[in-house]
């Protein structure tokens, strides 16, 4: 296989729901394109759509960089938001802080976390209340 | 199971995706809340969901899903449509409400196809 270095990026509108989750189908659309084998792919989306949704419902909207290479996909998700005082917290199933009204949305349910630690192979998160939040998600590649 | 069939058990009406009906599904998910429903990675999988949304199209879009099936006699704008369209999805709507659209279609033979680990 050629050596493959691959730059994206992305800005996510934080005022605009319907939006939500389109740079996560572009990714994806991406990693088809790339050949890569479906359930990699799948991981990464669904991880990714989870932090895209996260970005939008509770810190405003922020920026997404993915990096592929030969080996892994790395999604890189930095938000200005208020950041998450208890990640340990944050991190059990059931657990959210989402609205009524992010509820009637369809999400907030406290898996969203919980879903990107299942489906990334590294799942880095550094917040800051405050501050922001930034996550790293890294998928790796299966090599045949 | 084709998505055929699953029209015809709940009487649904086909949106989009005609050309999909003879696309043979194994398992569905039911749910309202799509962080509930991205937990389970499923293969072939059906959509049945009360959310009317663009999350919902995306969410099955994500899980390499086949077909929403919108209950409640739930009506998704073009909008929804065009998404699902773009993404190969069918689109189905029928009257029936959440718990007896799930019914039918297990009583068919369509798995939940997960097991919690």
């Amino acid at each position: 296989m050629s050596e493959t270095n691959l730059h994206y990026h992305y800005v996510v509108p934080g005022d605009d729901f319907t939006r939500a989750g389109l740079a996560s189908n572009a990714v994806k659309k991406i990693l088809k394109q790339l050949g890569i084998e479906p359930e990699t792919v799948r991981k990464l989306s669904i991880s990714l759509y989870e932090g895209e949704i996260n970005m939008v419902i509770h810190a405003g909207g922020g920026e997404i960089d993915v990096y592929i290479d030969d080996q892994k996909i790395v999604a890189v998700l930095v938000d200005k938001g208020p950041g998450i005082a208890d990640i340990g917290l944050a991190m059990q199933e059931g657990w959210s802080t989402a609205s009524e009204q992010v509820r009637g949305l369809g999400f907030g349910a406290g898996m969203g976390l919980p879903n990107m630690k299942k489906y990334s192979d590294e799942l880095d998160i550094q917040s800051t209340v405050g501050i922001g939040t930034t996550v790293t998600l890294t998928v790796n590649i299966k090599n045949n | 199971m084709l998505i055929r069939d699953i029209r015809d058990i709940l009487d649904a009406k086909i949106l989009t995706g005609e050309e999909l009906l003879d696309t043979e599904v194994h398992t569905a998910c039911g749910s309202d809340m799509m962080s509930d429903v991205l937990a389970f990675v499923k293969d072939q999988a059906v959509l049945i969901t009360g959310l009317l949304n663009q999350q919902a199209i995306r969410t099955a879009a994500m899980m390499d899903m086949v077909c929403v099936v919108f209950v409640r006699g739930k009506m998704p704008g073009e909008d929804i449509i065009e998404a699902a369209r773009e993404n190969g999805i069918a689109v189905l709507t029928t009257t029936h409400r959440m718990f007896s659209a799930c019914g039918m279609l297990y009583q068919a033979g369509l798995d939940g196809g997960c097991t919690i680990k």
